[in-house]
C-alpha cells in the first residue's frame, strides 16, 4: 500500500472520536458545542479527503490541466459548513436561554438543581 | 514517498488537528477551547487547499475559524464560565468512543486508498459534471456551477435551514424575553456557583 493510503480516513475517525468524547463527558454545555464543532470538521476532513484524485487540482476547468479532483463532496460540504454555523448559532442562543432560566450551564448543576424542586 | 513528497504536508497538517483536538478534550477553560477550536478550523481549511477543494477552504475559513469563533465569544459575554465540574463518567464515554472509532476504522478498510482514480465515487456523475458543466453552465469553477445550478434546489433547501435557524435564533434571544427572567436568574446562579 502506497504511504498516504487510508491515513486521511483514519485521522478524521480518530479527531470525530474526539469531538463525540468531549460531547459525552464535558459537563459544560458550551463545550459540548465545541465538541459538536471539531466532530463536524473532522466528518468535513473525511469528506474532502475522498474528492482528492491523485495528481489532480482544483476543479476550476483550464486548458493547462486534464486532471481535477471530484467537485461533488467539495458541493455538499460547502453547503454543510454554512448550515453548521446556523445550528451552532442556535444551540448557542438556547444555552443563553438555558443560563437564563437556571444560572448556569454545567450539566451537572442543572441535574442538582432539578432534583431539589 | 521521498523526503519532499507534498504528502507530507498533508500528514503533518492532519497530526497537528489531532493534537489540538487533544488539547480541546484536555482543557478545562472554555475560553482557551472556544479559541483552539479556531484554531482547529484554520488548519482544516489549510488542508482542504491540499485536498484542492479551494472553495471549501475559504468558506471554512471565514465561516469556520471566523464567525463561528464570533458567536461563540458572543454567547460567552453572556454566559459567565461557572468552576469546572469532574468530567461526567469519563471511562464510560472513552469506552463508547474507543469503541465506536474502531468501528468505524473497521469501515474504512474497505475504502479505496486515498487518491485513488478508480474510486466508485470518480466514476458517477462526477465526470459529467467536469466534461459538461462549462458548455452548460459557462463557469469555469465546477463547484460553483453544481453548487447554484446542477444541485440548486440543495441551495435553495440550505438558505430555508438557515432562514428558520435565524428566526428561531430571534425568538429565543431577540426580544424583550430579558425583563422577565432575569430576576430568579441572579438568584439561581449562587446557588449553580456553590
Amino acid at each position: 500500500m502506497e504511504f498516504p493510503g487510508l491515513y486521511n480516513y483514519w485521522i478524521a475517525m480518530v479527531l470525530m472520536m474526539m469531538g463525540l468524547y468531549i460531547v459525552i463527558t464535558d459537563p459544560n454545555m458550551v463545550k459540548k458545542i465545541v465538541g459538536l464543532s471539531i466532530f463536524q470538521v473532522s466528518v468535513f476532513v473525511f469528506y474532502i479527503s475522498m474528492a482528492k484524485v491523485r495528481g489532480g487540482t482544483a476543479p476550476i476547468l483550464d486548458d493547462r490541466f486534464t486532471v481535477y479532483s471530484n467537485p461533488l463532496p467539495h458541493v455538499l460540504i460547502l453547503t454543510a459548513i454554512v448550515v453548521g454555523i446556523a445550528t451552532t448559532a442556535l444551540a448557542l442562543a438556547l444555552l443563553v436561554r438555558i443560563q437564563a432560566a437556571f444560572g448556569t450551564v454545567d450539566e451537572e448543576a442543572i441535574k442538582a438543581l432539578e432534583r431539589e424542586t | 514517498m521521498t523526503l519532499f513528497d507534498p504528502a507530507w504536508i498533508d500528514v503533518a497538517i492532519l497530526a497537528f488537528m489531532a493534537i489540538v483536538a487533544f488539547v480541546v478534550a484536555l482543557l478545562r477553560s472554555v475560553f482557551a477551547s472556544v479559541m483552539l477550536m479556531g484554531i482547529f478550523s484554520l488548519l482544516s481549511a489549510t488542508l482542504f487547499v491540499i485536498l484542492d477543494a479551494v472553495d471549501v477552504a475559504f468558506t471554512e475559513a471565514s465561516v469556520g475559524a471566523g464567525i463561528s469563533v464570533v458567536v461563540f465569544l458572543g454567547a460567552m459575554s453572556l454566559i459567565p464560565s461557572p468552576k469546572a465540574h469532574g468530567r461526567t463518567r469519563p471511562l464510560l464515554g472513552a469506552l463508547v468512543c474507543i469503541a465506536c472509532g474502531a468501528l468505524l476504522i473497521l469501515g474504512t478498510l474497505d475504502m479505496p486508498t486515498y487518491g485513488d482514480p478508480q474510486a466508485p465515487i470518480h466514476l458517477h456523475v462526477a465526470d459529467r459534471y467536469l466534461s459538461e458543466s462549462l458548455e452548460a453552465t459557462d463557469v469555469p469553477n465546477v463547484v460553483t456551477s453544481v453548487l447554484a445550478s446542477y444541485r440548486g434546489y440543495d441551495t435553495l433547501g440550505e438558505t430555508t435551514v438557515i432562514f428558520t435557524a435565524a428566526i428561531a435564533v430571534l425568538i429565543l434571544i431577540g426580544g424583550s424575553w430579558r425583563d422577565g427572567v432575569k430576576a430568579p436568574a441572579r438568584a439561581d446562579k449562587e446557588t449553580g456557583d456553590a
